[in-house]
């Protein structure tokens, strides 16, 4: 069976400034692969990248051995494979968490609503929301609205899940809450990619690790080597920035 | 920053790809507006009627005779409309602030603002520009001019000073709350929060419906003509009673769209600059 998602050569740039050049990934079915790297070394433009929000100016994006880069490709015919989650959570203030969740799988995926109504309660209440259903966006806490995030983009049953530092903008208190939902997720074999600044967790759920250096990927491989014995003196330097002293 | 990069083969061919599928676009949004332009116009010429109007509505020899008179008439539209535009703004930020304030010793003022806003909007705005021209110069006040043309436009200011306002305070209370908090929280007051941080917001947000607002009043300098003033559309009125010819009236009308165009292109563009600066990369 062909990876689900390959990329080759990527390259993109905003104007003059290059912010991804030569990037190769692949991604197989069940694989959990992190980004990590400084702010600014592209990561998130890598996963905006993916599911097409972004045009990129040259290379190849292969999912599912079918190449969605070419022009005459529909993006929403991707899209709705693909699931993303962003730092901000991006949650529509004027619906409340059950309208978010069932949103796309009855507009887009033609979904029966009751069905959408009973797939995304299921989901919520095993991601601790049961209580908050019927509640706007805005009521919820940091930690409580990502979890929203995330089964919003479940409910359409994404072959892909796209993170983009989901974390970033949680008190550590509510981080793990909603990291508990990704390991979960890893653990009944999703298929992520996902830019993080939480280096232990990435070791603990990567199947492989890149990172990411202005804009190239310069190192990758299990987190159990890139981690603990990187190649690059680059990555070497980072990751004593980012992890605590004892290791 | 280069790296000596050069498209690969499969890049140069995805953007002629990408060039041929915008000409496309073109050819249709070309060829679509052309059919549907091209049917009405066909559809209103060939109409049994035409040359009858034609001659009544598009008589170039009655758009040259009254032309002179109408745009000494609408000088006085444009003088209406530069001069009340300010003060409406000025108006109608004030009357909106005043609503959101929240400091128990303005409440006459919060209270006053909210029944001027309800009563104005309630009143035809034709209404208060008669009443005002003809009822305040009868008071014969002592240090205010009391020509017809001062006190329509006064009508013209507290009459959209109403609506502006709303437009106001739809745009301060759009912005997030968060926003006053931050405000709040570096020390500024609540007066300060507004000025420096939640009004500049807003406007920006209600361009849009602002100019919604300026097009009408420019529109409606010509309700002054219900007074007898000699605007553009009194002049050409009283062509057109004379000479039984409507023509004036649609020089008139090419008179304002003359005006109110390029104010709609100009704000499309700040609005996009603004957006620009403020958004970049994300749409």
């Amino acid at each position: 069976m062909s990876a689900l998602l390959e990329v080759s050569d990527l390259r993109k740039a905003y104007g003059e400034k290059v912010v991804l050049a030569d990037i190769d990934l692949t991604v197989d079915r069940h694989d959990v692969i992190c980004l990590i790297g400084s702010s600014g070394s592209g990561k998130s433009t890598l996963l905006r990248c993916l599911n097409l929000l972004e045009q990129i100016d040259d290379g190849v994006i292969r999912f599912d051995g079918a190449e969605i880069s070419d022009p005459r490709v529909d993006p929403r015919s991707v899209r709705r494979r693909i699931g993303m989650v962003f730092q901000a959570f991006n949650l529509f203030p004027h619906l409340t968490v059950l309208d978010n969740c069932v949103l796309a799988p009855v507009r887009v995926h033609g979904v029966p609503r009751s069905e959408a109504v009973a797939r995304a309660t299921e989901l919520l209440s095993r991601f601790g929301l049961a209580d908050q259903i019927a509640k706007h966006p805005d009521r919820l806490s940091g930690g409580q609205q990502q979890r929203v995030a995330l089964v919003r983009a479940l409910c359409t049953e994404p072959e892909l899940l796209l993170l983009d530092e989901i974390t970033a903008a949680l008190d550590p208190e509510l981080v793990g809450d909603v990291l508990t939902i990704v390991r979960d997720l890893a653990e009944a074999g999703t298929t992520m990619v996902l830019a993080t600044h939480e280096m232990s967790f990435a070791r603990e759920v990567a199947t492989s690790v890149c990172f990411l250096d202005g804009g190239r990927i310069l190192e990758h491989g299990p987190p159990g080597e890139l981690l603990v014995a990187p190649e690059q003196e680059r990555t070497r330097q980072f990751l004593r920035r980012v992890l605590p002293p004892s290791g | 920053m280069t790296d000596g990069w050069t498209p690969s083969a499969h890049e140069l061919e995805r953007r002629a790809l990408r060039r041929s599928q915008r000409i496309r676009s073109t050819l249709i949004a070309t060829a679509v507006t052309v059919v549907v332009f091209g049917a009405i116009v066909a559809a209103i010429l060939a109409s049994p009627g035409w040359p009858s109007v034609h001659a009544l509505f598009f008589s170039g020899h009655h758009a040259r005779a009254s032309f002179h008179a109408i745009l000494e008439g609408f000088w006085i539209n444009v003088k209406l409309f530069l001069i009340c535009e300010p003060c409406i703004l000025v108006l109608g930020l004030a009357v909106a602030l005043a609503r959101s304030s929240r400091s128990p010793w303005l409440t006459p003022l919060r209270l006053a603002a909210v029944g001027y806003t309800d009563v104005v909007r309630g009143i035809p705005t034709i209404l208060l520009v008669v009443l005002f021209a003809f009822g305040f110069p009868a008071l014969r006040l002592q240090g205010v001019p009391n020509s017809l043309l001062f006190w329509a436009g006064v009508a013209l200011v507290v009459s959209y000073g109403a609506y502006v306002a709303e437009v106001f305070r739809a745009g301060i209370d759009s912005i997030h709350p968060s926003q006053l908090n931050s405000a709040s929280a570096l020390g500024l007051s609540r007066g300060q929060a507004m000025r420096f941080v939640v009004v500049p917001q807003a406007v920006r947000r209600v361009v849009p419906p602002l100019l919604n607002d300026f097009v009408s009043l420019q529109k409606d300098t010509a309700l002054v003509s219900s007074v007898g003033l000699f605007d553009a559309l009194f002049s050409a009125r009283d062509y057109g009673n004379y000479n039984f010819n409507y023509t004036p009236l649609v020089v008139v009308a090419g008179f304002f769209i003359v005006c109110t165009v390029p104010l709609a292109r100009l704000c499309d563009w700040l609005q996009r600059r603004w957006m620009e600066r403020e958004r970049a990369g994300a749409l």
